[in-house]
Parts: structure tokens; sequence; C-alpha cells
């Protein structure tokens, strides 16, 4: 479980996060939505410990992050998996040598066992066959995947998406979203997902929170965001017109 | 961001690069492709640049010294100094400073803006030590060899165009060569080398880390991160020549 309490961040004299507090349950697929320049991509570097927080604490089934030793520090970050917007993977690695590179730092394992765990967390990611491709030669989607492969390979007990399905075609922008909801589920990992995609949020939203100008303005479910009367919510999420009928045949249909 | 914040930025960073290595088998492969990529890829240009730059020295002296009174010898004797001294290693740092320098800023400077040196970090590896010892072990025990490969071929270089232009012989050139040799001059050329190496390693690796934005900043640290290897080489190599030479 992770603790989000009063979490403050800025740069210089512009202030991002304004005092932000969540909880983070394991099994569960968190979403931050919020506008551009809301504050989330800050929210979720603050999170995996990329910025420093200036007021606040996180905690990590209990454990203050910003109190660890260099050693529990280095600890705590192999429990975390991160899935960076632009995939972010090693451009001179292949396929392969992305996934087991978390093992060949931190494991001691044989080369043949960290194949074996390698070639079992593509397969779980639908990504057979592609070991020795370079990240170049995959498209977006597959890049996304040995992105989750990596992330996942060291079994983490936090899984942090920073707009996972961004750039992605609608379709695949789903396998990607089914697929860390898969995960979360079946390894009982505590994922935060940041995302501006409405059917990501209709789709796996289990908890969602909406950051506006760097504060929790709403917090619920996929289906609480369907009812809800906050306007500041309504209006991001409802923006098109598409959803603006999805919702209000939902309300109709719960009339 | 002034000079002095710079300064201080660039020697917490290589705090952060003289820390253990997490991972010595990772470490040593890591070594092995850098002297690939930073050494042994600029050995062309290395030995094409001293060949002819040596015969260039040699053609000059040669058409300077025109007086009866002095020895053509001479001729080989000023190449020898001038390459071993001045071109060897200074002039081969420059030239390193422009090829390996950018390549450096613009490797590590698209990781950091495609979030490559985050995912390091997030996965708990001290980028810097992970990314930039390497490169510095690389370029510190290759350099010497590249700039003795530099002096030979300079020396070497200045032989064929005497032979090739008749200006001078052959013989009175290997005389002048041989004539007075002071061994502490490679000493000396092999340590300015060493300093240079590491300046060619360290101020690249700076730029491109810390770079900001997407990829016209890259290519802006690129031409920076040339500019300012150059002119530390340049101050380095003034300071280094009177501890060691006066």
């Amino acid at each position: 479980m992770i603790e989000v309490n009063n979490l403050q961040k800025g740069f210089g004299d512009v202030k991002v996060l304004k005092g932000i507090s969540a909880t983070f349950h394991p099994g569960k697929t968190n979403l931050i939505i919020g506008q551009s320049g809301s504050g989330k991509t800050v929210f979720l570097k603050s999170l995996i410990g990329l910025h420093t927080p200036e007021e606040g604490t996180i905690s990590f089934d209990g454990r203050i992050n910003t109190k660890f030793t260099d050693l529990e520090k280095q600890q705590w970050r192999q429990e975390i998996g991160m899935v960076f917007q632009g995939s972010a993977l090693f451009d001179s690695q292949t396929v392969e040598e992305n996934v087991m590179f978390p093992l060949k730092m931190f494991t001691k394992k044989s080369h043949a066992e960290m194949l074996d765990r390698v070639n079992f967390v593509l397969k779980r990611v639908n990504l057979e066959n592609s070991n020795k491709k370079l990240p170049a030669e995959l498209s977006g989607g597959m890049q996304k995947r040995v992105a989750i492969a990596r992330a996942i390979v060291m079994n983490p007990k936090y899984l942090f998406c920073d707009e996972p399905n961004s750039g992605l075609d609608p379709q695949t922008a789903i396998v990607i979203d089914n697929l860390i909801n898969e995960i979360t589920d079946e390894y009982k990992i505590t994922t935060v997902i940041n995302t501006h995609d409405m059917n990501s949020v209709m789709e796996i939203g289990e908890k969602i929170i909406f950051l506006k100008d760097g504060k929790k303005a709403w917090e619920g479910n996929s289906e609480d965001i369907f009812k809800t009367d906050n306007e500041t919510v309504v209006d991001f999420v409802y923006s098109s017109n598409l959803f603006k009928k999805v919702r209000e045949a939902y309300l109709n249909e719960k009339k | 961001m002034n000079y002095v914040e710079h300064i201080g930025k660039y020697f917490m960073m290589l705090r952060q690069i003289f820390k253990k290595p997490q991972r010595l088998k990772v470490f040593y492969q890591a070594i092995f492709k850098e002297i690939e990529d930073l050494g042994i890829k600029s050995m062309g240009i290395i030995m094409f640049i001293s060949f002819f730059i040596g015969g260039v020295i040699a053609l000059q002296t040669a058409l300077n010294l025109d007086n009866p009174f002095i020895p053509e010898s001479l001729i080989g004797f000023a190449a020898k100094r001038s390459i071993i001294l001045e071109f060897a290693p200074t002039f081969c740092s420059i030239i390193l400073a422009g090829k390996v320098g950018s390549y450096i800023t613009s490797s590590i400077g698209t990781m950091r803006v495609t979030e490559q040196i985050d995912a390091l970090e997030v996965m708990g590896i001290n980028s810097l030590n992970y990314l930039v010892l390497p490169k510095i072990i690389a370029t510190v025990v290759f350099y010497p060899f590249l700039v003795s490969l530099g002096i030979f071929l300079g020396i070497f270089g200045g032989w064929v165009s005497g032979v090739l232009s008749g200006l001078f012989s052959g013989t009175s050139y290997i005389e002048g060569v041989q004539l007075d040799f002071n061994p502490f001059l490679l000493t000396y050329a092999i340590i300015k080398t060493l300093i240079f190496a590491f300046l060619i390693a360290t101020v690249p690796s700076y730029h491109g880390y810390y770079v900001k934005g997407g990829s016209i900043a890259v290519g802006r640290a690129s031409t920076q991160s040339v500019v300012w290897t150059t002119i530390l080489i340049v101050i380095a190599n003034y300071f280094l020549t009177q501890m060691l030479l006066t």
C-alpha cells in the first residue's frame, strides 16, 4: 500500500503540488488524471523518488521513502517497476537485453535462469520471438509491452506507468490497459497510472484521482465518474460529444 | 547558471561517478564496449591525420631551414620534438574532443531526454557511475596508446614526405629523430594525454547528463561540450607545460 500525505513540491517560485494526500491499495489499478500541467507527472516522479518532496510524506507499506538509508533505498527501488511515457528502452540493447538488464544488475542468477525469466515475462506480455530485435525495430505498442516486461521482471510490489498508451491506436491502447490491469490483479501489485486517456478511465479505473492545479480535486472510481456532479471533472472527462452521450446513456439507464 | 555553479556541479558529478560499480561483471563489459566505441573507432582518423600532419611539419621545417650552415638532420629533430611535445598529445586530443566529445554528449543527452537515465535511476542504478566511469577508464587507458600511435605515424609521415619530395634525405631525417633523444618527453606527452583523456570523457558527459529539453537542446549541448572540452584542453596544456617542462 502507498500512502501519500500532504505532498508538496515546487520548482523555484512555481508550486506544482500543493498538498496532495492519497492512498493506493495493492491489487488495484489507480489512475491519476488531470489536464496537462496539473502536476500528474511531478506527482508520479515524486512517488518513484525522482523528485524529493518539499513537504509531506510518501510511505510504502509503512516505510517513508525519504527516510531510507542508501541500502534501504536500493532495495526499495528493486520493488518498483516503471513504464515511462516513451517506453525508455535502452536503444543500444535488444529486447532480451533490455528485459534482462535489472536481473543482471541485481540478481546472481545464471544466464540460463535469467533467460528463462525473460522469456516468461515476454510471453506474459504476448511478445514472443522478438528477443533479438532492437527497440527501433518494434512498433510503439510492442515497445510498451517490452517496457512492461522490463518493469515486472523483478516481481515488483509497486508498478508506475506514465501515460502508458500515449501515441498508440485505440485498439493497442486497450490491449496495454488490459495487460496492466491483469498483471496488477495477478501479482497483487499496487499500480499507479498517469493518464488522460478517457478509455482507460472507463475501462480500468478502480480508483481515480483527479488533479487540478496541483491539488486533488476529486477521487472515485470508474462508476462514480459517471455520477459525479463535480463540474471540473465533468468538463474534463466529458469534453468530447461521444463521452457526453455515453454518460447520458448511462445515467438514463440508471434512472 | 553561472560558471561557479557549473564547476561545482561538475565536481559533484565526479563524486557520484567515482563510486564502486554495482555489478563488476557488467562494468567490465561496459569498459570493453567503450574502448571499442571511444578508442578503436577513433584509430582511423588519428592515424590518417597524424601521418599527414607529420608530413606537413617536416616539409614546412625543411622549407624554412634553407640555410646551408644548418644541418639537414635538424629537420628530423624539429619534427620529432613538435610531434611528441605538441602535435600528438594536444592536437590529437582536440580532434578526439570533437569526435568523441560530441558522441558522448549526444548519446548521454539522448538517454536523458528519452528518460533512459530516469529508467536507470528508478531501477536503483547510479546512472553516472554506470554511464561515465567506463568511459573515463576506456579513454584514460586507451588514449595513451592512440597518441603513441600518432607520434609514430607523425614521425613516419615526416620521413615519407622528405623521401617523396626530395627536400631532405631519409637518412638525415632518421639521424635527426635519433639525435638528443630525451625519454622524458614521451612521459610528458603521456601525462598530458591522461589529463586530456579525463577531460574528453567527463566534460562531454557533464553536458549530456544535465541537458534539458529535446533534440535541439542535445545538439546545442554537443556543440558546447566540444567548445568547452577544447578550451579546457588548451588551458590544461598551458599549465601542464609550465609545470612539467620549466
